[in-house]
Order: structure tokens, then C-alpha cells, then sequence
């Protein structure tokens, strides 16, 4: 095979600031002072903030090298299941840093801010059609804020019903956020499992579904990374029922423009702009997880919103019944300009197409893989496949070791032992950013690090042994955390 | 993580299909988790116990351990009311891992003593993650 990416190279130490400086030094010289001095006010004096004394070389180095420990998407693949790390085009920074749109105070009237508007309007108006729900609120900040949003314009439905209704249906093989944003709202979580198949049994769901049921939390592709087939047989139990439905989208770049979540029986579903709509993450900066509403729930949406009249645009507030502001001014703006920059570049084709070659790398990657490890589930997958140290386990080689011996061939793990429904589970999505020259070599790493399981098995316990940092001891961290610098 | 045969075991307790034991005699009865759980847990970092006077139907969550790899819910295996929690997990969750039969979580005042019948025999047990 071709030589795996991970080399040692020479890594610079570097000790936390604090311990870096001496007491005088500073970033610049002002001249003396010529003004007479006063008494400082006694409230005002005290011995002040702990800053380090430090020159604008000691800073520079200081972050540049902590810079160069990191390890992200434009540095190699990540195929990180579960949270679409792909390729963020610098494209979107280009446009996010438009003086006119990143400098508009939030504070303007409507009438100095139509650009900003008119992309607000827009980004609205693409994300109704990718979701085939009309209503869209852009406020949320992240994918659980948009559930909680979701949750609340639950409530804020079956309140005007005069409807009581005290639980929610989730699947096992849902976001592990959903249980909580539904229990902020005062519902009681009711889990269901999903069948031996890794799928939401219909039965299932028929069981439980009541009318004190507010609705179900379905993640689609679930966490297995497999799509829920039984989905519209699944809403039509839990609409008669009275209850709505809840689709997370984050799972969103298996199907986006290739299926509709309205026509799947899903009323509410946040997107997460900074996984499929590419904007950063991951320590990357803040996300984004506006909310996508059927046209009988729009007006429960959190204020404001874009709309357009005529020929000019304006925020409208005038909604009674909406559920009140979940963020403050626009949400996260310079998100929502980046997710905007990937809709407009990609255009409607290429979106889809983005979807299904996402689909057509992990699929590549498990029939590649499953004689390697053991697969969880052996049936079509969608965006991400999931795999076990079940064929390990001879071996006494764990998920853990086998992650951390990736580290050294040049890799960022998958995620593991994430869906907790799978023991010791490796979850890899590599996105549609990898071409299939970097899958093959991620490939044969792979092969070659479960080989290293049989031939050297403490190569692997020892791992990782050319990264900075030698394996953690996670336990004492978790156990006795030290949170001062 | 240990082979079947390295796995232990303790005679005179209730064993429940979700891993927890119960204690067979008493009028309260102390609850834990058995050594198959821990040890497939990993090193347990966390220990989120119950209220001492709250009431659990059978089956009900009652708390939850959390490792380095994962979160799991504790359930328990009769109905009851808690009337002591081991407090020593607070500072010191490792205890579970050291020894799991002799630092149990909870204990209860049992709803129905006849509950006990429904759960495995030690023997049961082992026959139950033999396979």
C-alpha cells in the first residue's frame, strides 16, 4: 500500500502562558506620561487581574504553535461519525468578511440593512424547499437550541389545542440531545428500542403512542447512520393520535434534495447549518440549527423573521402567537452568511449530488471494511457506518487502542463507542469531501492497524506514540478535572 | 475486559437481566451492579444516585453510572422506597470497579418481597452471559 499520511516531525513544546514572560515585558512602548498624577479612587485600587507580562513574540509563538498541534479538516481526513466534518470552502469566509455584511451593526433599520435581509429572506426560502417545510425561523444557535425551539413550538400547538400532553416518544437510535431538549419543555422521555434490524419498528411506536403524547423525536438516517423506512407508516400512528412529529436533521447530508421531510410526515426538524451546510465546527466557531416548520405551525415560530414586501425586505415582529425570541438580533449572522455562500455556490443539483456521494463514500467504505471489523448492522447505510471491535476482541484489542493507533498512521479517529446501542461501536463518516484516492489509503490504514492488532498487539495499547501527547489518563482527568491554568 | 471465566460472581444475591443484584434476605435490601457491568463499563467516574424517601416502581430508572465511554441508567430490579444511598461513591466512584458486590448503591424498602422470585439465581445468571 501506499505509505500511511502520519510521520514524526519535530514538535515544538510550549508552556502555558503564565509560565512564559518576565515581570516588565510588554507588547509595546508608550511615551512617558506628561499628565500630573492623581489618586486612584480607593474602590478602584486592588491588586488586579493575574496577567502574564509578555512581549508580542512570546504571544505570536505562543499561539502559533498551539496552532500547529491542531489537527482539523484542512489538515486530513475526520471522518468524525455523526458530526459531517467536511470541507468548509473558502469561498464562505470570502463572503462572511464582506465589510458590508460582516460590519452592519445589528442595531440598523430595516431600510440600511436590505442586503443583509434579502440573504435572511432567501436562506429562509431555500431551507422551506430543501426541507419541503415552509416556516423557517433562523434563530436557533446550534442543532439542540433548534429541538428546544422545536419542543416549544410542540407546546406552544398543543396548548391553543387545549390538549394535555405530558410525554415524548425516542428512539434509542435518536440524538442523544433529543431526550433533554424534550424534558426542558416538561416532557417525559419514553424510549423505544428500535428493532434487530437497527430500524424503528412500527409496532413499536403503536404501543406506546397515547393522547398524552405530545409526539416523537425521530432522527433520520438515525445514529446508526440507517434510513427509517418505516417513517411515514410511523407519523401517520402518531399524527391520529394527535401528537407531531420531530425530525433531527442532523443527519440531514445522507437525503438533502433527495427526499422531503414534509412528505415524510415530519412537522417540526432543525438543520444544522455547520455540518451539512458547511460552516465551521468543532471549535471552529458557533453553529447554527435554524428551525423548519410546517405552514400550520409557521406562526409559532420564535420573532423575528424576513419577509418581503414588495420589492424591499423588513423583520417582522407582529406575531402573537409566537412562541418569543430564542436568540438575540439575527441569530448567528456570519453562519448564516456561510451556509448562504455554500447553497448559492453548490446550487440545487450539486447539493444533491453532494448527499449521494456522501452516501456512496461510507457505503464504499463499509463493504471495504467488514471483513476487517465487525459490522453492526449489515444492510444499506446511509452517510456513516458503524462497525464493532467484536473480531478484536481475541486479540484483547478495544475500540479505544485501535482509535488511538490511527492517530499515529496521520488520522483523527472516527467516533467511538457512540451509538451506545452498538458495544465498543466505530462510527465513520467521511463525508463527500474525500476523493477516493484518500478513502482507498484510509482504507488500507485501517487493514493495517488491524493487523498490527494481531502481529503487535501492544503497539497498539502503547498508542498513540508519535503525537504530542502519549495516551491521556482519561479516568484522573474525569475523576479529579483541573480546571485552573 | 475479562473472559467469562475471569468474571466473579457472589452466591446469596438476586441478579436482573440489565446486571444490577439485589440482596436475597432482610427487610431492606441493598442494590448494586454486577462485575460483567462494571467491568464492561470501564473505569466509572461518576455516580448520579437517588433522593433517600423516593419511591421506584419496578423496572424505573433510579440513577445513573457514568465512565470514561459511556452513561448508563441503573434500574431497578423491585419496586421500593430508597431508604439509604451509599454516600462513600460520592468522593469515590472507583469503589464500584475495586470491589462491586461490596459496595453496593442503594438500598431499598421492597413494595413486595414475592418481586424477588421473578429475578435470576445466581446460577441463572451465569448461564445468562454464558450465552
Amino acid at each position: 500500500m501506499k505509505k500511511t499520511p502520519g510521520r514524526s516531525g519535530l514538535i515544538f513544546d510550549e508552556p502555558l502562558l503564565w509560565e512564559k514572560g518576565k515581570k516588565g515585558r510588554h507588547g509595546m512602548s508608550i511615551p512617558a506620561s506628561d499628565v500630573p498624577a492623581a489618586a486612584l479612587p480607593e474602590a478602584l485600587q486592588g491588586a488586579g487581574p493575574d496577567f502574564p507580562d509578555l512581549s508580542e513574540i512570546d504571544v505570536v509563538r505562543h499561539y502559533t504553535r498551539l496552532s500547529q498541534w491542531n489537527y482539523g479538516v484542512d489538515s486530513g481526513m475526520y471522518p468524525l461519525g455523526s458530526c459531517t466534518m467536511k470541507y468548509n470552502p473558502k469561498i464562505n469566509e470570502k463572503v462572511a468578511a464582506t465589510p458590508e455584511l460582516a460590519a452592519a451593526h445589528p442595531m440598523l433599520g430595516d431600510e440600511y440593512v436590505q442586503g443583509n435581509l434579502q440573504i435572511m429572506f432567501e436562506l429562509q426560502e431555500y431551507l422551506a424547499a430543501i426541507t419541503g417545510l415552509p416556516g423557517v425561523s433562523l434563530q436557533p444557535a446550534a442543532g439542540a437550541h433548534g429541538e428546544l425551539t422545536g419542543m416549544l413550538v410542540f407546546a406552544a400547538c398543543h396548548r391553543a389545542r387545549h390538549s394535555k400532553r405530558t410525554k415524548i416518544l425516542i428512539p434509542d437510535t435518536a440524538h442523544g440531545t433529543n431526550p433533554a431538549s424534550a424534558a426542558l419543555c416538561g416532557y417525559k422521555p419514553v424510549p423505544i428500542k428500535s428493532g434487530a434490524n437497527g430500524i424503528l419498528r412500527v409496532e413499536s411506536v403503536a404501543e406506546v403512542m397515547d393522547e398524552e403524547t405530545a409526539g416523537i423525536m425521530i432522527t433520520n438516517p438515525n445514529t446508526l447512520g440507517l434510513f427509517e423506512t418505516n417513517i411515514r407508516q410511523i407519523a401517520e400512528i402518531v399524527h391520529a393520535k394527535g401528537g407531531l412529529v420531530y425530525g433531527d436533521g442532523a443527519n440531514m447530508n445522507a437525503v438533502m434534495g433527495v427526499i422531503s421531510a414534509a412528505r415524510c410526515g415530519v412537522d417540526v426538524m432543525h438543520l444544522n447549518l455547520h455540518k451539512t451546510f458547511s460552516t465551521p465546527h468543532g471549535g471552529g466557531g458557533p453553529g447554527a440549527g435554524p428551525l423548519c416548520v410546517t405552514g400550520e405551525l409557521e406562526k409559532y415560530l420564535p420573532i423575528p423573521r424576513a419577509v418581503k414586501d414588495g420589492d424591499t425586505y423588513r423583520l417582522d415582529f407582529d406575531c402573537p402567537d409566537s412562541v418569543g425570541r430564542v436568540h438575540a438580533f439575527h441569530g448567528n449572522f456570519g453562519v448564516l452568511l456561510r451556509a448562504y455562500s455554500y447553497i448559492r455556490t453548490m446550487g440545487a443539483e450539486n447539493l444533491k449530488k453532494a448527499s449521494q456521494l456522501a452516501v456512496l463514500n461510507a457505503a464504499y467504505i463499509k463493504e471495504k471494511l467488514k471483513g476487517t471489523l465487525q459490522l453492526a448492522y449489515n444492510r444499506p447505510c446511509m452517510h456513516e457506518c458503524v462497525f464493532s471491535d467484536g473480531l478484536q476482541q481475541e486479540d484483547k484489542i478495544t475500540t479505544l487502542d485501535m482509535a488511538k493507533r490511527l492517530i499515529d498512521h496521520g488520522y483523527h479517529p472516527p467516533t467511538i463507542y457512540f451509538p451506545l446501542v452498538v458495544h465498543g461501536a466505530i462510527m465513520i463518516e467521511p463525508t463527500e469531501t474525500e476523493c477516493k484516492e484518500d478513502i482507498d489509503q484510509f482504507i488500507e490504514t485501517v487493514k493495517l492497524v488491524v493487523q498490527e492488532a494481531k502481529d503487535n498487539p501492544e503497539l497498539l495499547r502503547q498508542a498513540p506514540v508519535m503525537a504530542k501527547m502519549r495516551r491521556l489518563d482519561e479516568t484522573r482527568a474525569a475523576r479529579n478535572p483541573c480546571l485552573c491554568g | 475486559m475479562k473472559e467469562f471465566n475471569e468474571l466473579a460472581f457472589k452466591d446469596g444475591l438476586r441478579y436482573s437481566n440489565d446486571h444490577e443484584w439485589v440482596s436475597e434476605k432482610g427487610t431492606t435490601l441493598k442494590v448494586g451492579v454486577s462485575d460483567y457491568a462494571q467491568d464492561q463499563m470501564g473505569d466509572i467516574v461518576y455516580v448520579e444516585l437517588p433522593e433517600v424517601g423516593a419511591t421506584f416502581e419496578k423496572g424505573d430508572e433510579f440513577g445513573t453510572l457514568e465512565s470514561v465511554k459511556a452513561v448508563s441508567e441503573l434500574y431497578l430490579p423491585i419496586s421500593g422506597e430508597v431508604v439509604a444511598v451509599n454516600e462513600d461513591l460520592g468522593d469515590a466512584p472507583e469503589l464500584i470497579n475495586r470491589d462491586c458486590y461490596a459496595n453496593w448503591i442503594i438500598e431499598i424498602k421492597p413494595a413486595d418481597m414475592s418481586e424477588l422470585e421473578d429475578l435470576l439465581s445466581v446460577d441463572a445468571y451465569r448461564e445468562l452471559l454464558k450465552g
